[in-house]
């Protein structure tokens, strides 16, 4: 059987480690066979585990501030830049994070999660997994990482500007997040399987609360899409409606 | 080396190590299995690094080289002398094992609720220090296979081996809980065709 001699490269897949030729007839054949999808699937479901469960321990402050002291004590620097952004970051995600912490309820729970996701990548020291303008390099990179395919827009003759994406998770359902630019804000573009997400969404829980983000969401072609950023409504609406007409 | 040039040296450590602290402290912690031993295994870590830095090439991979400064003073600490003692000579040669059908067959749904991150960080606690290890980088990390490559200084079959049976071990560690927390979802109905 054809599935025989896929299984023990699976964790290879997973991992988007096989050569690109292998990647995509491996993604052709797991769109076709419900044994090996659901295996990929389980699979996914496993690193997202072990991603979250493995980012376990956190350094005490006290250790934290030693460290910082004995690297700060080193030969005096003029400029202290990397350590004032760090410190930066830290004061804006906290106060977002308190901004919708506050206003957390069962209810907006899955916008706050995405507002989470939003955030916590753009103070990470690297945003995005693939690095590109390009649609066509950032779509491929896809491949074998998330179980389905989607279109990116074409941004010529728009102020989008593309930056790059990477692999996220929503409640462990595995999907893409791309990351664009528009006057100087940064907007985050989620796809997921709607049907993954299906029972945790309703209409009540897609609203969101009195935050600080603008937020756009619907599903096209069995995908769940979320457009969220504190860019204005328009440039929300605008690059919701870019993805729409897209896919 | 000027004056000049020694604070150009520590800017870029401090620009490439600094933002790595968090996480070199979760990766050591998992290796030490304790919160004393971590911080220094951390500490010593920069030392090194910050010592050895200009044998460091810039524009190579800054992490897995310092992932490896710390991976090594591990193994080489006394703590982890009596762990890799542990290890077989031929840990990499086994064969690689039948999975059991069951395994093959139905790729149970493994829907791992919060509830059971317990579970599953005391799972990967239990695994032997070479298949934690890559696993953490792996997962965690999110380095590739040759990043792994480069930081455990093994070849990159090697690496693919250990990932495989580490997940094997941890999958067969899960299986009864999962198949029981399924059985839970479907009963209450939540199972949505995962
Ligand atoms: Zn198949």
């Amino acid at each position: 059987m054809v599935c025989e001699s896929w299984k023990e490269r699976l964790d290879t897949y997973v991992d988007g480690e096989l050569p690109q030729g292998e990647m995509r007839t491996f993604d052709a054949h797991v769109s076709s066979c419900p044994s090996c999808s659901a295996n990929v699937l389980s699979r996914l479901q496993l690193k997202r585990a072990i991603h979250l469960a493995g980012k376990r321990f956190t350094p005490s402050a006290e250790f934290r501030s030693r460290m910082q002291q004995s690297i700060a004590s080193k030969p005096r620097r003029v400029f202290r830049l990397g350590w004032m952004l760090a410190a930066a970051v830290v004061l804006v995600v906290g106060i977002l994070t308190s901004t919708y912490l506050g206003n957390r309820s069962g209810r907006d729970q899955v916008f706050s999660e995405i507002a989470d996701l939003h955030v916590a990548t753009l103070a990470s020291s690297s945003p995005v997994d693939v690095v590109s303008t390009d649609r066509h390099t950032v779509k491929p990179w896809f491949q074998g990482k998330i179980p389905f395919a989607f279109n990116l827009p074409e941004l010529q003759n728009t102020e989008f500007s593309l930056l790059g994406g990477r692999m996220t998770y929503l409640e462990q359902t595995p999907g893409a997040h791309l990351i664009y630019d528009v006057r100087k804000h940064h907007i985050s573009v989620f796809i997921f399987q709607e049907r993954s997400l299906a029972a945790k969404l309703t209409d009540r829980s897609l609203k969101p609360g009195n935050l600080s983000f603008n937020m756009q969401t619907w599903t096209q072609g069995g995908l769940r899409y979320f457009v969220i950023g504190d860019a204005s409504t328009a440039d929300i609406d605008n690059l919701a409606k870019l993805f729409q007409a897209a896919s | 080396m000027d004056a000049s040039g020694a604070n150009l040296q520590l800017d870029s450590f401090e620009e490439l190590a600094i933002p790595l602290f968090d996480q070199l402290y979760n990766f050591a912690h998992w290796l030490t299995q304790n919160r004393d031993e971590a911080e220094d295994l951390v500490q010593e870590t920069y030392v090194k690094a910050l010592k050895g830095f200009s044998s460091f090439q810039l524009g190579t991979n800054f992490r897995a080289w310092i992932y490896r400064i710390l991976r090594n003073t591990f193994l080489t600490s006394r703590k982890g002398l009596k762990v890799t003692m542990t290890v077989p000579l031929d840990f990499d040669d086994e064969e690689e094992g039948e999975e059991s059908a069951i395994e093959r067959d139905t790729p149970e749904a493994l829907l791992l609720a919060r509830s059971s991150h317990a579970l599953l960080q005391k799972a990967i606690d239990e695994l032997p220090v070479h298949f934690r290890e890559v696993l953490l980088l792996c997962e965690v990390e999110e380095m590739s296979y040759q990043e792994i490559s480069d930081t455990l200084a093994v070849p990159i079959g090697t690496v693919m081996s250990r990932l495989s049976r580490a997940r094997r071990t941890l999958r067969s560690q899960l299986r009864p809980h999962l198949q029981q927390e399924a059985g839970l979802r479907i009963a209450k109905g939540t199972n949505h065709g995962l």
